[in-house]
């Protein structure tokens, strides 16, 4: 059971400055914060042992429990609406891409007051037909329906009008794009009132959802709207018909939807002023009823790019009232933190990096906290909603208490990895949330036989490997990169990654590459890094894009002409695909994942080389890595490797690389253009984790490991082992002023 | 979806698994798990952690979500190896109506 969730305004803080923290809970009365340096997540009994250390700072408790709840599901609000008061006819209209027609009532243009019940809706009603309600008063409505199902992910034009004259109330539903000889045009009036009219309706127009009483919306819309529009007048029997367009008389309001694309805002361009904004973040950026291939980037041509994307589970902010601040100190020393929640047994945490006061460096070393990832993965339902996770992992699914939670629990939000309800992919992720996966002492699913640990938790055997060397470290996440580019690395003698750097921003890349030139020292521990590109939005906080177009390891293809990202407009997919293959800044690039087993290294003759003999100093048997709590091996889970063609540095030395996988490993698509028998870890050498090390200019390097599971080996007999020998000779040596060769024969 | 049939050929695949649930499977015995740990999401049996690498109930997902993972109480494991051995058993039974344990 998980009674009380969190979340901060902030995922990085610098000393001095404030943390606002969000708190529901769930049939507690009070509850206790503290703050505490996260230093070991795992709680494996096999493990090094979970380790945290508690901040002397009062916080303030015990602070009264209180639930808040989650609002999920997008919409469109228009809040002031003067020009729309008037005692009349009515028409509306909208064209409309459903996606779950019959799954309740869904609304496409709504104005009701929730305390009179007075106003109108257009909709799809419970039977998935399009329906025109209009209530004079609760208790007074008149509705008509077409009773036809409307086919999903078909445009219909969807049209309704009532005649105040003549009491007639009519609906419209008209596939655009009809099929031969199948009637696809159905529309049905009835006379109802001459009276029905309410003019004192305080409620804002609302598209994808209607007023309520108790939560903001209700009635969300599954799929996509274009062109709503709102007239002071019955539409005539053509007008119904057809689409109108925004030269007509009468009109009150027509949004354009491709106006403003990379904001929450929706533009009237009837003259009216009735602008309005997005909740929640649907999907912008995507085909509406015009696209025909012709253009694939909704900036060249927005008039194919007219639709929104509603969802009723999409979630931007849950925008709970703060509980209490937190000051941190002046004297914090840089690190990753946790604010704990308690009450009784229950408990949670909301880590967040202290990164070094702004322009300064309190540590020779950054480890970079891939928030960034983080938010990629929140709250993911691998092992919830995809029954295959059993088959890849090889091994039953274990449900721990916050899987359960997820499950009964949907509306917390969904990542990159997830379908949303309607089955169209997921390209916002929000950490404006809780992330329950985003915690110390949690379990994953991916992590490999062992601990099974996946990003956050997985990253703390870096943290509890640097606390028991005493090597001083600063923390910046991906997100102080993304603020405040290549500034906030420079001057550091070496720079730490995550176990899963996978996700990156152009100006995150552009940042570390920019470090690299400087002479920096990058060491990459961890694998599947730097592999899709994402955009964090312009003015929202908190929130990131990424579309997986083309090809790579994902959970669903966006569909065709809806590869370019809506915040930034920039082209989405693979960084190999975009001009900038991880091989070329790491040396190495995904090749494969399985999620069972890890295997060992095996030194190859570059380990010889004098250029690295500081990488082995102390190692003594060919064979490295054969034990850890990822998987039993320090080489495993995603695996990268060498590739020269997408820029690989000829003078890169393969230190070591694994032999030898199972069957549960298996080639990424952008490496497999034309399957064929032999795929999988036990015939293909592509399958393998390259140990990589590699001079740049100016006297930096590069060491990388390839692998997700190495971090899971470093604890191994008390850190007295090779991988944990390995890292921290690399660690001296990248901590070394003195330059590192920045010429070779080739 | 694996289109593969379980016939008594595939017994001494059974055996495989039974003297190491968690091993590295041969070719044989993998594409006989790829037939039961397959199949669609609703009731497919997940374990349900009661303490973390400790003990384990026995769950099975439901088709929505929303709903709760339904818990079957009968059974608890306090080994992972039980708890596979169990789950294959179950599986087995279902796609060929034979009980396990008496067929090898």
């Amino acid at each position: 059971m998980t009674r009380i969730l969190g979340y901060a305004d902030r995922i990085s803080a610098a000393p001095g400055e404030c943390i606002q923290v969000m708190v529901s809970c769930e049939g507690l009365e009070q509850f206790d914060a503290n703050l505490i340096r996260v230093i070991q997540g795992d709680i494996n009994p096999s493990g090094p042992g979970y380790r945290e250390e508690a901040v002397a700072l009062n916080l303030g408790g015990p602070f009264v429990g209180r639930y808040q709840p989650i609002n999920s599901g997008s919409y469109a609000v228009i809040d002031d609406a003067p020009a729309f008061n008037t005692q009349s006819s009515l028409g509306l209209q909208a064209l409309i891409w459903p996606t779950l027609p019959g799954r309740g009532s869904q609304v496409i243009l709504s104005r009701e007051d929730p305390e009179l019940g007075a106003g109108f809706r257009l909709y799809l009603d419970s039977e998935g037909a399009a329906a025109f309600q209009i209530t004079k008063k609760k208790g007074k409505s008149k509705r008509i329906s077409t009773g036809k199902r409307l086919i999903s992910e078909r445009w219909y034009l969807i049209s309704g009008s009532y005649d105040v004259e003549n009491g007639t109330l009519t609906v419209v539903q008209k596939l655009l794009n009809p099929y031969p000889n199948v009637n696809v045009a159905f529309k049905v009036s009835r006379n109802v009132s001459t009276n029905m009219i309410c003019t004192d309706i305080e409620a804002p127009i609302m598209i994808a959802a209607r007023s309520a009483n108790n939560q903001p919306a209700i009635d969300h819309f599954n799929g996509r709207i274009e062109a709503p529009k709102i007239f002071s007048r019955s539409l005539r029997t053509e007008e119904m018909e057809s689409l109108v367009g925004t030269e007509c008389e009468d009109l009150v309001a027509a949004w354009d939807f491709s106006v403003g694309m990379s904001t929450e805002q929706i533009t009237d361009k009837s003259g009216n002023q009735l602008h309005g904004y997005l909740v929640n973040l649907p999907t912008r950026g995507v085909c509406g009823h015009k696209w025909d291939g012709s253009e694939h980037c909704w900036h060249k041509k927005p008039e194919h790019y007219a639709a929104i994307h509603f969802h009723d589970d999409d979630l931007y902010d849950c925008a709970w009232k703060s509980d209490f601040e937190v000051r941190l100190p002046d004297n914090i020393s840089s690190g990753v933190y946790a604010i704990h929640l308690q009450s009784g047994s229950e408990e949670y945490y909301i880590p967040f990096a202290v990164r070094p006061p702004h322009g300064t460096k309190t540590a020779p070393v950054a480890f970079i906290l891939p928030t960034a990832s983080y938010m990629a993965y929140a709250n993911n339902r691998i092992g919830i909603d995809v029954p295959e996770t059993e088959i890849v992992t090889g091994r039953l699914i274990q449900m721990n208490p916050i899987d359960l939670f997820m499950q009964t629990h949907p509306e917390i939000g969904l990542c990159f990895y997830d379908l949303h309800n309607d089955g169209s992919g997921v390209f916002y992720s929000s950490r404006l949330r809780p992330i329950v996966n985003m915690q110390p002492k949690q379990i994953g699913h991916l992590g490999g036989a062992g601990s099974n640990l996946w990003q956050f938790n997985a990253d703390t055997h870096i943290l509890d490997w640097l606390e028991q060397l005493d090597q001083p470290f600063d923390v910046i996440a991906d997100e102080d990169i993304e603020t405040e580019g290549s500034e906030v690395l420079e001057g550091y003698r070496a720079v730490i990654t995550g176990t899963h750097p996978e996700y990156y921003s152009a100006r995150m890349l552009d940042s570390l590459q920019a470090y690299m030139d400087g002479g920096g020292r990058l060491m990459y521990l961890g694998g599947n890094g730097f592999y899709w590109r994402v955009s964090y939005h312009p003015t929202l906080p908190g929130v990131i894009e990424c579309r997986k177009s083309e090809d790579g390891i994902r959970a669903f293809a966006p569909l065709p002409g809806e590869f370019y990202s809506s915040f930034t407009g920039e082209y989405t997919g693979l960084w190999r695909r975009n001009g900038r293959p991880p091989n070329e800044l790491v040396g190495i690039g995904m090749v494969s994942q399985g999620f069972d087993y890890s295997s060992p290294y095996v030194m190859r003759e570059a380990s010889r080389d004098p250029r690295a003999a500081f990488v082995f100093e102390g190692v003594e048997e060919p064979v490295i890595g054969d034990y850890g709590l990822a998987g039993g091996g320090a080489a495993g889970l995603e695996l990268d490797a060498t590739n020269h063609a997408l820029g690989t540095p000829p003078h890169t030395l393969v230190l070591a690389s694994s032999e030898r996988h199972s069957d549960l490993y298996l080639m990424t698509p952008e490496d497999m253009n034309d399957p064929a028998p032999g795929l999988g870890g036990t015939e293909a050498e592509i399958i393998r984790a390259e140990m990589v090390f590699f001079e740049t200019p100016s006297g930096g390097a590069v060491f990388s490991t390839g692998s997700i599971a190495w971090s899971g080996s470093l604890s191994h007999a008390n850190y007295n082992n090779d991988i944990a020998r390995i890292t921290t000779n690399v660690l001296k040596r990248f901590l070394d002023e003195t330059p590192f060769a920045s010429t070779t024969e080739h | 979806m694996s289109r593969y049939r379980i016939t008594n050929d595939d017994l001494k695949h059974a055996a495989e698994f039974r003297a190491d649930p968690l091993g590295i499977p041969g070719p044989g015995l993998q594409r006989v798990l790829n037939l039961l740990r397959g199949g669609p999401k609703s009731g497919k049996y997940v374990l349900v952690v009661k303490e973390p690498f400790k003990r384990w109930g026995l769950g099975r997902l439901p088709a929505d979500r929303g709903q709760p993972v339904e818990i079957i109480d009968s059974l608890e494991f306090t080994s992972l190896f039980e708890a596979e051995w169990e789950v294959f058993k179950l599986r087995w039974k279902t796609h060929t109506g034979q009980d396990l344990e008496q067929a090898l």
